[in-house]
């Protein structure tokens, strides 16, 4: 993208994986921004951290395997993934087992990372 | 201040296609431009140029297209969620040999990469729906 400045981007991931198109179109974004070289991280927020759970099978719903591009993230320098303790301690996730690397945050800290970024991207 | 927008909802359900338009409105009356407007998922629905409102409803897709229009501001929607939704403009018809066109021409149909681009050269991105 010739021209363009640099804006840091935290998306936010708020919905499950295959309830909501959003979910997946909160991948694609975070994946064109760091295909376009754009400082981006994620927070993966509520329903959202569904999408951190391993052995996904997306198969009889025809769908694509949101557990599959999560672990490419990596691959578009987009290493930075947080998730939201509390909501991950409420659906009993364990991140070691997640598709990616993700660092559990208090909402505290929640809050601290937010501020930090240019613009805030919640889908 | 160089505003994008983000809209997430679609015209026929919830308030955030209403409410992005009237905020771009504002926006402009108040001497901030926008840089672009950026319709994902559903919300490339208020693309249509079949929708069809009773007289006594607004039809949100109306003010996005008398914000191009008035004031040439820039409406683009997600080719992928686009393709899913039967928007197609006249180059994507003829590419998946579909009868007609079915996005309306204020619009736009273009990649993530000019969401990507919005964030990178605009003040603030407002996210509408959700």
């Amino acid at each position: 993208m010739p021209g363009a400045e640099k804006r840091s981007v935290l998306v936010v991931m708020r919905h499950s994986p295959y309830g909501s198109s959003l979910a997946k179109a909160a991948v694609d974004v975070a994946l064109a921004a760091g295909a376009f070289d754009q400082p981006v991280d994620l927070l993966f927020t509520g329903d959202g951290v569904l999408q951190l759970f391993p052995d996904q099978d997306s198969h009889s719903l025809g769908k694509k395997n949101m557990g599959r591009q999560l672990a490419s993230l990596p691959m578009y320098d987009i290493d930075r993934v947080y998730v939201d303790a509390e909501a991950a301690s409420r659906y009993n996730l364990d991140t070691a087992t997640s598709p990616v690397e993700a660092k559990l945050l208090d909402p505290r800290e929640m809050r601290q990372l937010m501020v930090g970024y240019d613009h805030l991207l919640g889908l | 201040m160089i505003y994008s927008l983000l809209i997430l909802s679609p015209s026929v359900s919830g308030h955030g296609s209403r409410l992005g338009a009237e905020f771009a409105r504002s926006a402009i009356a108040r001497g901030h431009s926008i840089r672009r407007v950026f319709f994902l998922d559903a919300a490339t629905t208020a693309s249509s140029c079949n929708s069809i409102f009773a007289q006594d409803e607004l039809n949100p897709a109306q003010a996005w297209e008398a914000l191009h229009e008035e004031h040439a501001v820039e409406l683009v929607i997600c080719i992928s969620s686009a393709l899913k939704y039967g928007m197609l403009d006249d180059t994507e018809a003829d590419r998946h040999g579909r009868p007609c066109a079915s996005v309306n021409p204020a619009f736009t149909v273009s990649g993530l990469g000019q969401l990507v681009d919005a964030c990178a050269n605009s003040d603030r991105l407002m996210t509408f729906g959700g």
